[in-house]
């Protein structure tokens, strides 16, 4: 795939993608090393490697818009704009987390700032968004809305329920297939007759394209075009993005990954934030001072919300029964 | 006798079967290590992740002849399938007039207590017995796990394997040869006279930590394990209640027309049974919530064995205040 060219987008905005695009990758850290120090409980999917598909597509948002999630959520969280003092309360099972310790690593939701929630179910986010995208329409003010799923997930029923439905209703929607070439300890290539998930797009009539996932630069402009075609009443597209995570398939210990090594140490050479790092260093604006105040920033961040979470209460036992049904 | 985990027995249960009968064939959305080994991809097909599809091929498969296993891992996986499940699965033999049979397996891991929240802890068994054609079974032990799958896999029905997602590692004696363990059986997994506890699953276990914590007292605690849900042996717990005249049902799910209040209604509607009852029925299961992530909530949810000793001294206490009379 070629390099995508530098979008005409300020120097501070590209800085603020490489900056959230970090926090990810810091805060997954963090979570895979309090999951296995036991403070962080249930399952984690760690999102390392593909930061640059969560921030290149909510780059084009500006902040309004809907997005729906996965099992792997905690990257659309941290791109959408969630706070993540909430989000690692979450983590730890607290009072003070966006779900109060109802939900976890997998539910996480943050509906006032347009995150309708990480999804246990595999494809299970992918109706419930294309609601949102009818209720944009049906508003009318230029609203889109955002699947995020994954290979695995195209395979599931609602992915070709939805893209026929909103094709056919010109819902403005995109449709962000993750590509990263497994689906838990399934390869890709074992459950697609079709080499590119964007292919099938043809059989709903409307465009597909692929993208170098780790290019956010890449991932930015398929998704600007995507979003103004949506704007436009032309309807959805479906952005297949390369990339792969890094860890296996949950943090869970002693777990079987089936990748070969080799395959993940290729991708881990292509870094999609070291990619970005280099290229605002060749444009001249970033230099080893600026990135050592981001990464400050952003362990900043980080450690606040680990201290926010461990200061925070645990629920108590009788609210267990809260919120099963509504006021 | 050697051991084997429960998860392990169920393993063993599968590939005796597929070893006797070649048109027994597995699908799930993952490759179970062992059997991938020893039958290859002709016979353990990993698929997409599309349940729907492929419990209804499944059923397709089983009315053409062959007698596959389906393994929709978590139960809560099998949701998106509910109309092949429910509408399909479960009616084709009657609704056809009975032309073809339909021999299936279905596996599903149930409960809570790993903190993976609502959509990946649930046990809604209940919610499939409600379904007329369905076969289901719920063990608590590697003895019983074995001896019930291959029943099931003989069993000419849908049959669904319900299996604790809490007992999967814990080791039980099973026998090395040939055994099989008819459904509509309850086991009696301990004799008493004061109480009986009807549990399921890792409930099973509980109930018999609390009726060796009451036996200190004197208390004497019959542990009756259904094993089978559909059919459900009505007649060894009527007979057990009509010994003990008390009853208490431990349920890892919630208690609102679940299998606590089928095995209620069955001990109350069968007129000697009730007449022996020396107490209200109490039930002690799951609150009626999703199940949540924290782990102070979810043991908040759960019944255990201290929640079975309250159960069972609430429904003794007629007995104690007549005795201290
Ligand atoms: C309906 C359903 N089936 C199976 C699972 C178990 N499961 C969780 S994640 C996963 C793999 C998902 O792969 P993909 O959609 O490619 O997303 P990725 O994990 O690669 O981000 C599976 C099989 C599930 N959560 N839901």
């Amino acid at each position: 795939m070629p390099m995508s060219l530098s979008p005409n987008l300020p120097p501070d905005k590209q800085r603020e993608m490489l900056r959230q695009m970090l926090t990810i990758r810091r805060f997954e850290e963090r979570a895979s090393a309090d999951y296995l120090a036991g403070k962080i409980y249930g399952v984690v999917h760690s999102y390392i490697g593909e930061e640059a598909v969560a921030v290149g597509v909510c780059s084009t948002l500006d902040r309004g818009g809907r997005i729906i999630s996965t099992h792997r959520g905690h990257g659309h969280c941290i791109a959408k704009g969630a706070d993540l003092n909430r989000m690692m309360a979450e983590l730890y099972g607290r009072q003070t987390g966006y779900c109060k310790g109802k939900g976890g690593s997998m539910h996480i939701a943050d509906f006032g700032i347009g995150m309708l929630g990480a999804n246990g179910i595999v494809a299970g986010g992918i109706s419930i968004i294309t609601g949102a995208g009818l209720a944009a329409q049906m508003e009318g003010k230029g609203g889109v809305a955002v699947s995020f799923f994954g290979d695995g997930a195209s395979n599931a029923g609602p992915f070709h329920e939805c893209l026929n439905i909103a094709a056919a209703w010109k819902l403005p929607m995109l449709y962000v297939c993750e590509n990263n070439g497994w689906a838990a300890q399934t390869s890709a290539a074992a459950t697609h007759a079709m080499g590119d998930v964007a292919g099938r797009a043809a059989g709903y009539g409307i465009p597909g394209v692929v993208v170098d996932g780790n290019d956010v630069f890449a991932v930015h402009q398929a998704a600007n075009a995507a979003v103004e075609r949506a704007r436009a009443g032309d309807g959805p597209t479906l952005i297949e993005c390369k990339t792969y995570r890094w860890r296996a398939h949950t943090e869970r210990k002693g777990q079987v990954d089936p990748r070969d090594r080799a395959e993940v140490e290729a991708w881990m050479r292509q870094d999609p934030i070291a990619l970005l790092e280099r290229r605002l260093r060749d444009q001249g604006q970033l230099d080893d001072a600026g990135l050592r105040a981001m990464e400050g920033e952003v362990m900043g961040a980080i450690e606040a919300a680990v201290a926010f979470a461990e200061a925070s209460p645990h629920p108590l036992p009788e609210q267990a029964t809260d919120d099963v049904f509504a006021a | 006798m050697r051991e084997l985990t429960y998860n392990e027995a169920a393993l063993e249960a599968i590939a005796e079967e597929m070893r006797r009968d070649p048109r027994v064939f597995y699908m799930s959305t993952d490759a179970l290590p062992p059997l991938m080994n020893e039958f290859g991809p002709s016979r353990i097909k990993v698929t997409p992740i599309a349940e729907a599809a492929m419990t209804g091929m499944g059923i397709g498969a089983a009315g053409s002849g062959f007698r596959p296993i389906v393994d929709w891992r978590q139960v809560t996986f099998c949701f998106v399938a509910m109309d092949q499940i429910v509408n399909q699965a479960a009616k084709i033999h009657y609704m056809f007039g009975g032309q073809v049979t339909f021999p299936m397996l279905f596996r599903a891991s149930v409960g809570g207590g790993s903190q993976v929240a609502a959509q990946h802890s649930q046990s809604p068994y209940s919610m499939f017995m409600n379904v007329a054609g369905l076969k289901m079974f719920l063990p608590s032990t590697p003895y019983d796990m074995k001896g019930l799958i291959k029943t099931a896999i003989r069993d000419n029905n849908p049959v669904i394997s319900f299996e604790s997602g809490r007992l999967m590692g814990r080791k039980g004696p099973v026998p090395e040869g040939e055994y099989t363990i008819p459904f509509g059986k309850a086991d009696v997994k301990r004799e008493g006279s004061d109480v009986t506890v009807v549990a399921l699953a890792w409930l099973v276990h509980e109930a018999l930590a609390a009726a060796e914590a009451l036996a200190k007292e004197g208390i004497s605690v019959e542990v009756v394990d259904p094993r089978t849900l559909v059919p459900l042996d009505t007649e060894t717990i009527r007979a057990s209640v009509r010994k003990t005249g008390r009853l208490v049902i431990a349920d890892e799910a919630g208690p609102t027309a679940g299998f606590s209040a089928e095995v209620a209604a069955v001990v109350t509607e069968d007129a000697a049974t009730f007449a022996s009852l020396k107490a209200p029925v109490k039930r002690v299961c799951a609150l009626q919530v999703p199940i949540p992530y924290s782990p102070v909530l979810e043991n908040a949810v759960f019944p255990d064995r201290n929640r079975i000793i309250a159960g069972i001294r609430e429904v003794l206490q007629g007995r104690r205040s007549a005795a201290a009379a």
